[in-house]
């Protein structure tokens, strides 16, 4: 008996010493962020393979959280942060420096089937707050409009909060929530009175994206400020960056990092 | 080592072992109730329980959990309706008619149901049930609303319910079945009137588990209940039941934000709902508890 517990203290002291010697890089934060970050951290490791990286996406605030309170490395994050945070940070020693690393364009979409093409921000607007009920009214086929929004504690519903119903302007509370960009589309493609909204990179053929004010959502229009309803996507890392958090993140401001940026469906900086 | 000490030892372990959980659950206590009472420095615990608009994160924020609570309520008592029937008949069909070969097979089929992880049964209420209700009832809004939310906790609790009851219904005294088709009562009659009133402790409990199964879970509720914070008024209204409402706010939310305490907050008025009912079902379950065959 005296033997096997020997051993297996031998075994848990190895191992404890294993991974102390392992330096893994946390990251942690946006959902919106992840499939950037995703990219960015197979084609750093293909070229850096000692380097252990663990990526979870918990949502901007648990990112940010995480940041403060020295669980990660970096945190991602589809909002800015706010005052408050930042001032918490200080109190635990945290310097927390932001980073823009893309551009996304929050898309206003609908089912394929529905005739409208272009709405107005003020139009979004009403609809959200519950002013304008029917299709009929803004210039499609009649019929009852099923207003989906995100949770509102996601960085997408503060965005579309902000840029398009208005900060003085309540959400109606008939407003159906789906707690995930992938949830949101799949409610829209089943439902043909449904109108909601969703991240450029994550809209794809089963639903319709609205012209807004005019102007089609795209890479170009975003970046040049034409589309109404886009923002900035950033991550934290505390102080200036050493190491492998810099050079990760050097990788993702370079020509080929941004390339990615593109291919998971958000828009370049450059 | 001598063996009265190694006994002792191994009894303490065993005492330590069983005590784990109860020291955890006491954690998870004072986690809930540390991160979610601070919310009652802004918001008073009236207006908190009674106000209608949750508006957590508008300015000014507005944390009325009324809607989330009839949300909640709502689904449960629909599941309810749609799983007791089903599971008590079930577990009377089993326990009494079934044929031992035909039971074999059926009890371990209903309870695997139970085995389907719950984002499966979400999964399906949102892909197959919520396009179907939409196009055989055209004029609702949605297919993601209270309805098809309740059928799909309707078949998370029904092998709950039917598993208990069944163990209830067949541990009934086989004198008493007997005296009763002695007498000259048909096997209808000997369900209904001893039988039945014989397990009825055990039945009850089978439905206070099956029902408190709904109103914590989770995954369901957030994929399917269609997530309007607002107060049913018809079968085919979306709802946000509590849970759905912290699962899907929590991920976002600033750390120690008034936001963060009413989320715990909702937390512990989850506890305080899941707590009454195991605590009906404990009572019910001692106080007419069937004890040997001469009671009745």
């Amino acid at each position: 008996m005296k033997i096997r517990l020997a051993v297996l203290t031998a075994l848990i002291s190895l191992a404890l010493t294993a991974s102390a010697f392992a330096a893994e890089l946390k990251i942690n934060g946006s959902t919106t962020v992840f499939p950037i970050m995703q990219k960015a951290i197979e084609a750093y490791m293909a070229k850096h393979p000692d380097v252990k990286i663990s990526l979870s996406g918990g949502g901007s605030g648990n990112g940010i959280k995480a940041i403060i309170d020295s669980t990660t490395d970096i945190a991602m994050a589809s909002r800015k942060m706010e005052e408050k945070e930042i001032e918490l940070a200080k109190t635990k020693g945290v310097q927390p420096k932001e980073i823009v690393v893309a551009k996304d364009a929050v898309a206003a979409i609908v089912n394929p089937a529905n005739t409208v093409e272009n709405l107005t921000t003020q139009q979004l607007s009403d609809i959200y707050s519950g002013k304008i009920t029917n299709w009929g009214d803004v210039g499609g086929e009649k019929g009852p409009i099923a207003v989906i929004s995100r949770d509102s504690s996601s960085g997408t519903f503060e965005t579309w909060q902000e840029l398009v119903v208005g900060k003085k302007v309540k959400v109606t509370p008939d407003a159906l929530l789906q707690a995930s960009s992938g949830a949101v589309l799949q409610a829209v493609s089943k439902n043909k009175n449904a109108i909601s909204y969703d991240g450029l990179g994550y809209v794809d053929k089963t639903v319709k994206a609205l012209k807004v004010n005019g102007v089609a959502p795209s890479a170009k229009t975003a970046l040049d400020n034409t589309y109404p309803v886009s923002r900035s996507l950033q991550i934290y890392v505390n102080g200036e960056p050493k190491g492998d958090i810099k050079g990760l993140i050097d990788f993702l401001l370079s020509a080929e990092g941004q390339k990615l940026v593109a291919e998971a469906g958000f828009v370049p900086l450059k | 080592m001598n063996r009265r000490l190694k006994e002792q030892i191994i009894k303490y372990l065993f005492l330590a072992i069983a005590l784990s959980s109860i020291v955890v659950l006491g954690l998870i206590m004072i986690f809930l109730f540390r991160e979610g009472l601070p919310l009652f420095n802004t918001v008073s615990i009236k207006n908190f329980l009674f106000s209608t608009q949750w508006y957590p994160t508008f300015d000014p924020p507005e944390f009325g959990i009324l809607p989330l609570m009839a949300g909640s309520l709502a689904v449960t008592l629909v599941s309810s309706l749609i799983a007791i029937p089903l599971g008590v008949m079930t577990a009377i069909y089993l326990a009494e008619i079934a044929p031992p070969r035909i039971r074999g097979v059926v009890k371990p089929m209903v309870e695997m149901l139970n085995a389907l992880p719950s984002v499966v049964i979400g999964f399906f209420g949102m892909v197959v049930v919520a396009p179907f209700l939409q196009d055989a009832f055209p004029d609702i809004l949605t297919g993601l609303n209270l309805f098809n939310a309740s059928v799909m906790l309707a078949f998370m609790a029904v092998p709950t319910i039917t598993s208990i009851s069944e163990d209830a219904i067949y541990t009934v005294p086989k004198e008493l079945k007997e005296a009763s088709l002695a007498l000259g009562a048909t096997h209808w009659q000997t369900i209904r009137k001893v039988i039945l009133p014989a397990s009825l402790s055990g039945i009850s409990t089978a439905v206070i588990l099956g029902m408190s199964r709904s109103i914590g879970e989770t995954m369901v509720v957030l994929m399917v209940a269609g997530g309007a914070a607002r107060i049913p008024t018809s079968l085919f209204n979306a709802v946000r039941p509590m849970p759905a409402s912290i699962a899907a706010e929590m991920g976002e939310t600033p750390y120690h934000s008034d936001h963060y305490y009413a989320l715990f907050a909702i937390g512990m008025v989850l506890f305080l709902f899941t707590l009454v009912f195991n605590v009906i079902a404990d009572h019910i379950a001692h106080k007419y508890k069937q004890v040997g065959a001469a009671t009745l």
